[in-house]
């Protein structure tokens, strides 16, 4: 294999129930739960999915929400702003740590 | 404007080709089983009809506009037409049967020349008449704008294909400007009556992917279509039918072309569903050609994959003949079994 990801891999995840069926199960059961239409429609849960497959910098996951956002009919400008939820996520969360560091530099600081 | 595959000389133009690449998957990197054993293993080979409920009549590949994945490869260079002829022929049949529903496609069909004509007739013999408008035509010229009220006149049920809720999807699949005379339209249609509730007045319209992916939930993408056109234009209308994209002509030719003709196949397969399998409406309807020919459906007329009876024109119409046949199906015919199913009437399962 010459990269770490390989497109065809994402049709193989089923595949690790091969190595521990029970818990592989429970979690694809639960998986399936989870998307179901709720108090969140289809098309929310996946643009949340979205977002954090964008978070998480996870290549099958962006690969597969994206094409599941276009199915449940989400627009190109829903799923770009759901990218920019999880950028600005990301980036606050690296940013409110500012105050630590802060905090941090007046404790040391005469 | 693009040109039609025709008029630029692509080899996709010809139905034989298109059944070449259609069956050499293998040639494309996927291997795919071959459709009619996968009806065979649902129990659905060889596939019967059901008692025919529609007939289908494409009176022309004339169209104002050219889309991205039309599978008749329409547009206005497009210059078969229905002769008036083969509309009495088309009439004649119908009288001596109780099919109760006749659907009427194109191209534009309202382009042909005998289409009122022909609506008026249709009318007189009192059967439910669809239209598949695509919009744009009611106020493409002068001569169009009546047609809402002629629809209404005659209790044509107008099916129309708009894929997306917004301009730059939408035009991008139909044509510059396409969605913005959509909206046009649809007012026009909504000011006579169609979709609004109690008028009777069917107005249903048509989603279909924009792009090699399945279309997601009917009732979702309803919920959304309904949501957006009423609060950002104040639009109504009664269905959405989500449309599966088959891989036929055009868009057959932007699969290739993309480099999505394998993994879209491939979707097609894994999605295959027995149920979806067993209600595709090629069972209940025939399908009539511009030139008079029969076929299971519009898109087994794109691939002239004429009916497979000894009826196989619309002057020999006999349904108890035709009802004897088994449908003809190929490697396309993955696109109406996918998922939740495909159909003109949307969903199937």
């Amino acid at each position: 294999m010459s990269t770490y990801y390989n497109p065809a891999d994402l049709a193989k995840f089923g595949n690790i129930t091969e190595w521990q069926a029970e818990a592989g199960r429970k979690f694809f059961d639960y998986y399936g739960e989870v998307f179901k239409e709720g108090a969140l429609t289809e098309r929310e849960k996946s643009l949340i999915a979205l977002a954090v497959a964008h978070a998480v910098q996870c290549p099958y996951c962006i690969d597969a929400y994206t094409s599941d956002s276009l199915q449940k009919g989400a627009d190109e400008a829903q799923m770009m702003e759901a990218v920019h939820v999880a950028a600005a996520i990301k980036g606050g969360a690296v940013l409110v740590h500012g105050v630590q560091m802060m905090n941090k530099a007046k404790e040391l600081s005469m | 404007m693009i040109k039609s595959l025709k008029a630029t000389g692509n080899q996709l133009a010809d139905p034989a080709f298109q059944l070449t690449v259609l069956r050499s998957e293998q040639a494309e990197g996927a291997h795919l089983p071959s459709f009619h054993e996968k009806m065979r293993a649902a129990g659905l080979f060889p596939l019967r009809p059901t008692e025919a409920t529609v007939l289908q009549i494409n009176v022309g590949k004339m169209c104002n506009q050219v889309c991205r994945h039309c599978h008749v490869d329409a547009g206005p260079d497009r210059k078969e037409i229905m002769t008036r002829e083969t509309m009495q022929l088309c009439l004649d049949a119908l009288a001596q049967t109780t099919i109760p529903t006749v659907d009427l496609t194109g191209g534009a069909p309202e382009m042909n020349p005998d289409f009122r004509w022909f609506v008026e007739q249709l009318h007189a013999l009192g059967r439910h008449i669809i239209v598949r408008c695509n919009l744009t035509i009611i106020v493409a010229n002068k001569k169009y704008h009546d047609l809402p009220e002629f629809f209404r006149a005659h209790g044509v049920e107008v099916v129309s294909s708009l894929p997306f809720y917004n301009a730059k999807t939408t035009d991008r699949q139909r044509g510059d400007g396409v969605f913005d005379d959509s909206i046009k339209a649809l007012k026009m249609l909504n000011a006579v009556g169609y979709g609004i509730e109690g008028s009777g007045l069917r107005l249903n319209l048509v989603y279909n992917p924009n792009g090699a992916f399945l279309p997601g939930s009917q009732k979702g993408l309803q919920d959304q279509f309904k949501r957006a056109l009423s609060k950002d234009f104040g639009i109504v209308f009664n269905e959405l039918y989500a449309i599966t994209n088959i891989p036929v002509s055009r868009y057959l030719d932007f699969l290739l072309e993309s480099g999505n003709y394998a993994g879209y196949m491939d979707k097609l397969v894994t999605a295959f569903n027995p149920a979806a399998a067993a209600g595709v409406m090629c069972r209940s309807t025939i399908s009539v050609s511009w030139d008079g020919y029969l076929y299971d459906c519009d898109f087994n007329q794109m691939l002239d994959l004429k009916v497979a009876s000894a009826v196989q024109h619309i002057r020999d119409f006999s349904a108890s003949t035709l009802a004897e046949r088994a449908v003809v199906v190929n490697q396309h015919c993955y696109g109406c079994t996918a998922g939740s199913g495909s159909s003109c009437g949307g969903a199937t399962a």
